[in-house]
């Protein structure tokens, strides 16, 4: 691979896992407890959410030179709640049923901080190529945050995923995962098995370090 | 009139915004490690939410009519200025309640309990008493919730809590745990 490509690959994988948005930075999370009691809504509101952080990294790199840094934070903020509106009427064209039950938090992606602190942290400072690749990565991962999110309190709270039965006649669904403190507790569990793997790693990391010390 | 309590009611307990909505919720996990700093933050938010709802019922009356689709860029640069506006206000006429509020004025105006409660408001087609009601309630709601997390957290300070569990993952059990109780407020007026 050559260095650029190294380097695109490099801010992609950051995205995706080891700065993943939700589970190592705890960002965005208002809308995502709300939305994600099944694996279909969450999986609607990561992609409406990845249209319009790739969309307004885009624009907000390409139009960097002409921003005043003084106004930088209201013209960003403008650019993600023109590309929300358009998500908004987009999905309500196209798919009612879910735009229905996402209802009032698709407006709401604007105040998703994540998306805010991509264009403030990253997208601002470089280039256009890099910062599509940077908001693809984070995208995803918040998409896969809201997925691994969804699917858990789906599976235990209605016994199901996407619809469809997964246990026998005798499950008795843990409703308390579908309300609001539900989300909350499969969270707070997710973030402590992330912790638990960083952990882990951090561990393994010192073993080979004292390894290595006691090798020479 | 019964309506306007219920209203009130509603946001403050059933519905909360925090608990059950889940708006709010990087101030409720960021600014909730001391009592004091929380107490006065829910002050700064009911605050904000008030003007919130005026502007809102203001934009949703007279101007948003004949353009809907700029809802919700209006909503948060109307609500964004004004607040910054009062901010300066209040910065030249009071400056002890400014040093109160002052603060964390601009950072609670782009929250989006700020910009939720206004979408909900819109959405569910208030009038003006009903808006401020509204407004008062989700605001009252969300110190509520504020100042217990903050109560609870000054109590984990001094617990003995394994050290994986501490910070984000063991503030939020807490708040699945908060939030279950106030489930049962929505029994509250199944009778009524």
């Amino acid at each position: 691979m050559t260095q650029k490509k190294q380097d695109a690959y490099h801010e992609f994988i950051k995205g995706l896992w080891r700065d993943n948005p939700v589970f190592v930075q705890v960002l965005g999370m208002c809308p995502m407890l709300a939305v994600t009691n099944s694996a279909v809504n969450a999986l609607a509101m990561g992609g409406a959410t990845f249209f319009v952080l790739v969309t307004s990294s885009f624009l907000v790199s390409s139009l960097k030179r002409w921003i005043p840094k003084q106004v930088r934070i209201s013209t960003y903020i403008i650019i993600i709640a023109t590309f929300v509106t358009v998500t908004d009427f987009t999905l309500e064209a196209l798919v009612p049923g879910i735009h229905k039950e996402l209802g009032a938090f698709i407006p709401l992606i604007v105040a998703n901080c994540m998306i805010l602190g991509r264009q403030e942290a990253f997208a601002s400072r470089h280039s256009v190529r890099l910062a599509v690749v940077d908001a693809l990565g984070m995208a995803s991962g918040f998409m896969f945050a809201l997925f691994s999110l969804g699917a858990v309190r789906e599976i235990l709270g209605e016994g199901a995923l996407f619809g469809f039965k997964l246990f026998g006649e005798n499950f008795e669904p843990w409703v308390i995962m579908i309300l609001p403190p539900g989300g909350f507790l499969t969270l707070g569990l997710l973030l402590l098995f992330f912790n638990w793997l960083k952990e882990r790693k951090d561990n393994l990391i010192q073993r080979l370090d004292d390894m290595e010390v006691k090798a020479r | 009139m019964n309506d306007v309590v219920w209203i009130f009611v509603s946001a403050l307990l059933i519905n909360n915004f925090v608990l059950a909505y889940f708006l709010g919720l990087c101030p409720f996990l960021g600014v909730s490690q001391r009592l004091d700093t929380a107490f006065r933050l829910g002050l700064a938010t009911i605050f904000v939410m008030l003007i919130t709802a005026l502007c809102a019922w203001f934009l949703n009356t007279y101007i948003l009519i004949h353009a809907p689709y700029l809802r919700l860029i209006s909503f948060i640069v109307v609500i964004a200025s004004t607040v910054q506006f009062i901010e300066m206000v209040i910065k030249k006429l009071s400056p002890p309640l400014f040093k109160a509020l002052g603060i964390f004025l601009p950072l609670i105006t782009t929250n989006c309990a700020i910009l939720g409660l206004a979408i909900f408001a819109t959405n569910k087609g208030y009038d003006f008493v009903e808006g401020m009601s509204y407004a008062l309630g989700a605001g009252l709601g969300f110190t509520l919730a504020l100042v217990l997390m903050a109560g609870l957290r000054e109590e984990t300070e001094l617990a003995e809590v394994p050290r994986l569990i501490r910070g984000t993952a063991l503030n939020l059990i807490i708040a699945g745990i908060l939030s279950m109780a106030f489930m049962g407020f929505a029994g509250l007026f199944s009778t009524a």
